[in-house]
């Protein structure tokens, strides 16, 4: 079997403005599915809602475009009733770090096998330009025009810290090493997390192309397996690292879930259900 | 518009529900109840007690009131045993058993003249001059003592339990036998213990008169379950494979309730961060093709009303179970209302159907449980079981439950399908529904408006194609519901009007009015939304005199009825101090409307 970008592209247009680094991360995305060659009708994206969470239309898989920030639920809830299932659960800062941040720490914790890329611009585009949980302190928009006051999360310390077993840091327009990323993370086995850098040409003027070019730096001869150097690398705040912060393997929530072992939940026959088991409690 | 809430029985010189049992005997027809604070085993020593007795054939209801904490407060539990089918609890106590003060303070004035209780004589002072009552027979037995030299003061219940089944002429050797169920986990010392306590309890009492007893007698073999149980095994009858939840009194116990039966029936039980996570993982494993549910009380609901829309919008199959509790706000965790009907039929964001079902007692509990799982699959859209904290904590004898029961997915794509379009406009509305895995059938569900294959869509005509198709699978679906039956004499001049767990105390005043000469009938509502507004505006129309009995203040099924019948219901029996119907006091209202 083999896939082919075609394969994976549907007849929908992206409605993104021309520049936006979700163009890049979709071509990842496809490119690192392909070279997977992982049958597109066992693949779901799940998204919440925002510019970069239209994606499901554009790739020709199953697709999910949920609720502002409750995209991870959904994933979950797929993931479990059909562990077969590759799950790919897309959201933006704001829907994973603001709106969505409970479901985001506990779905870390629990170490789900599912891919979670967060399209980080560091701005609300879709609602016209609002700072988002990652903007940086200061930065002017229609909801801070003086400025945000607060210090932004630090999605990949947060992400060490709960217990993500696999943290990485990608730029949108570092295509080649994006789709590497996407690779490793389909390939990783548990919560693979990638958090990538992206312009919004129309709404974020702090972090431009430009503004990136000077402030990332490839990830080079770090030890994915320690995680104080991750730590220590994720707290850095000038020369952003881009690259693999952290990994390990330990055992997934789907991969302790006994009831596996008589089926997939989702796909098991259901037609007569011998209730004498559980009534013989009651009797 | 007269509410009649405040009409409250006296107490009965003679009740035609027991009869009296001054210088009388009574067989098979007792109530029972006991009293303390919470940790005082209450639960589980009448629990056991109530099991007992549905074992030895006789029908049994039990419902207990609790506060919202763990140590202290004011618990009791009253056990009804019957050798004819009890729908309700009673407002009398026959036999008390008072754990403290408060219980006797709170309860003795219950108890029917000829009637007893049994307290610990050592620490509390009960006299006919306290009580002011002469007509009631004094137990004061050690039991705090007895249980310390059984092995310790926590068995103080089990003691007392001894004696009630001393005085009621039950074997104790069926009490020795629920007991080694009970405790057979905690070892064989604490089995020992426990039924040292029972027998010394049970000897406490030996010789000393009481005037009910209970006898076996043959019958099918029942089961003791909550409202709540039975839901939980139709669900799981009906294929429930994904149940996720965050626990909220009065629902919790659904959750348990799966939860110790996922190894044996393949069920993915997930206890989640929250409610809003409950429900949009259980969208998530419907999607995937599970037979998916989440249960929660008010305030968990409110936090599942978005997702209660992404459900209706990606016509996802959902069961979402909301027992009540009143509100608003954390409101009274653990009592019991039904002030969420309005809440539930509209709770949402636009306009979107839904099914809405009210179970009325544990059996309907069960078959509604399953259905609702059917109705879901096959019409693509949220149902909601509405319950309360009555229905969902009482335990009743449950008859065998119906296990002939179809299991019916609606139009699941199992195969590659050329062209495939999952929201297609068909002839009845209900498209195809593919899940993962299946070839050739990619889409997106969206929560946002979307065209027939699933692309996001704003256009006003695919707009209003999209927005009709979803109610038009409801007016399907109307016709096929069952139709809503009076229960009892179609020509009675009274006919009760209510939904839910009302159910049995009306059923249980119908009796007692009935034996006063007073013919009732009964229309239980159990399909809410869609309403069977033809149904019910016939049998309205024609009944003599209506009265509405809800546990809400605004008689929110009234105003339903009001809406799709044009009917207005007068008389009103409207509760809601937190606590269910007594029968009596549904007899008295009526009484006091006849003069």
């Amino acid at each position: 079997m083999t896939i082919s970008l075609a394969d994976l592209t549907t007849q929908e247009t992206p409605t993104w403005c021309p520049g936006c680094g979700d163009h890049t991360i979709l071509a990842s995305l496809k490119n690192a599915l392909a070279e997977l060659v992982i049958d597109p009708k066992d693949v779901v994206i799940v998204s919440g809602i925002g510019c970069g969470s239209k994606i499901p239309h554009y790739v020709k898989t199953y697709g999910f475009e949920g609720l502002h920030g409750r995209g991870l639920p959904v994933a979950m809830g797929i993931k479990l009733a059909n562990p077969t299932l590759t799950v790919i659960a897309i959201s933006g800062d704001g829907d994973t770090y603001g709106i969505g941040g409970n479901h985001f720490m506990h779905t870390m914790r629990r170490n789900l096998d599912i891919v979670h890329i967060v399209q980080d611009n560091q701005v609300y585009g879709l609602t016209k330009g609002q700072y988002s949980p990652t903007s940086k302190k200061g930065f002017k928009s229609p909801s801070s025009p003086h400025g945000a006051l607060e210090t932004p999360v630090n999605p990949l310390a947060l992400a060490l810290t709960m217990g993500a077993s696999y943290v990485a840091r990608g730029y949108a327009l570092n295509v080649s090493q994006l789709k590497e990323l996407f690779v490793d993370a389909l390939n990783h086995k548990g919560y693979a997390f990638v958090d990538v850098l992206q312009p919004c040409v129309n709404y974020n003027r702090a972090n431009t192309p430009q503004w990136y070019q000077e402030n990332t730096q490839v990830l080079q001869g770090n030890d994915p397996a320690n995680w104080d150097e991750a730590m220590k690398l994720a707290r850095r705040t000038d020369k952003l690292p881009l690259g693999l912060f952290f990994k390990e393997d330990r055992p997934t929530y789907d991969g302790e879930v006994s009831v596996y072992e008589k089926g997939v939940p989702a796909t098991r026959d259901i037609s007569n259900i011998d209730l004498s088991m559980m009534l013989k409690h009651y009797v | 518009m007269i509410p009649r809430a405040n009409a409250v029985a006296t107490i009965p010189t003679t009740s035609p529900a027991h009869g009296s049992i001054t210088g009388g005997k009574r067989i098979n027809n007792l109530s029972w109840k006991i009293a303390g604070a919470a940790g005082d085993g209450i639960l589980n020593a009448g629990r056991m007690f109530a099991k007992l007795c549905m074992r030895d054939g006789l029908y049994v209801f039990a419902s207990a009131e609790y506060p919202s904490l763990i140590r202290g407060g004011h618990n009791h539990l009253d056990i009804r045993v019957s050798d004819k089918p009890l729908a309700s609890h009673t407002k009398w106590v026959d036999l008390l058993v008072a754990l403290n003060q408060e219980a006797v303070d709170k309860h003795a004035s219950k108890i029917i003249p000829g009637g007893g209780i049994i307290y610990d004589g050592d620490t509390l002072k009960v006299s006919v001059e306290s009580l002011k009552r002469s007509d009631i027979a004094l137990f004061p037995l050690p039991l705090l003592k007895t249980a310390s030299a059984c092995g310790g003061p926590i068995m103080r219940n089990v003691v007392a339990m001894g004696a009630t089944i001393g005085l009621l002429g039950v074997a104790l050797s069926s009490f020795i036998a629920i007991l080694t169920e009970t405790f057979e986990k905690k070892g064989d010392a604490v089995v020992q213990k426990n039924i040292k306590a029972a027998q010394a309890g049970y000897d406490l009492v030996k010789g000393k008169p009481f005037p009910v007893s209970l006898k076996k007698q043959p019958g099918p073999q029942r089961l003791f379950m909550s409202g709540n149980e039975a839901m939980t095994a139709g669900a799981i009858k009906a294929g429930l494979t994904f149940f996720a939840a965050y626990p909220m009194t009065p629902a919790s116990s659904i959750l348990h309730t799966v939860a110790a039966n996922e190894k044996d029936y393949n069920i993915v039980v997930k206890h989640t961060e929250d409610e809003i996570t409950a429900i949009n993982a259980a969208i998530g494993a419907s999607y995937a093709g599970a037979r998916s549910m989440t249960a929660t009380s008010g305030g968990g609901f409110a936090l599942m009303v978005e997702g209660l829309g992404l459900a209706a919008q990606t016509e996802t199959p959902l069961v979402v179970a909301n027992v009540m509790r009143p509100g608003p706000g954390s409101g009274m965790a653990t009592h019991s209302g039904q002030g969420d009907l309005q809440y539930v039929l509209h709770a949402s964001t636009d306009e979107f159907p839904r099914v809405v079902v009210a179970p009325g007692d544990a059996a309907e509990n069960y078959t509604l449980g399953f259905e609702a799982f059917n109705l879901a699959d096959q019409y693509q859209l949220p149902v909601i079981l509405l319950s309360d904290k009555y229905l969902a904590e009482s335990y009743c004898s449950v008859d065998p439950l119906p296990h002939q029961l179809s299991v019916h997915r609606g139009k699941m794509v199992t195969t590659a399908q050329q062209n495939y379009k999952r929201y297609a406009l068909t002839k009845d509305a209900v498209s195809p529904r593919a899940r993962p895995g299946i070839p050739g059938c990619m889409f997106v569900a969206s929560s946002y408006e979307h065209d027939e294959e699933g692309n996001e869509c704003e256009e006003p005509a695919v707009r209003v194609a999209m927005h009709q198709k979803r109610f038009r699978k409801i007016e399907q679906l109307a016709k096929t519901l069952p139709q809503p039956k009076l229960i009892g004499p179609a020509d009675a001049p009274i006919t009760f009007v209510s939904w839910g767990s009302p159910k049995g105390p009306i059923l249980e005043a119908m009796k007692l009015l009935k034996s006063d000469g007073v013919a009732t009938n009964f229309l239980q509502l159990m399909y809410l939304s869609p309403f069977p507004t033809e149904t019910v505006s016939r049998i309205l129309k024609k009944a003599k005199q209506l009265v509405l009995v809800e546990s809400n203040m605004t008689s929110q099924l009234g105003s339903l009825i009001r809406e799709q019948c044009l009917i207005t219901i007068k008389e009103k029996i409207l509760r809601y101090d937190g606590r269910p119907f007594d029968p009596e006091d549904i007899v008295a209202a009526i009484k006091e409307m006849i003069v």
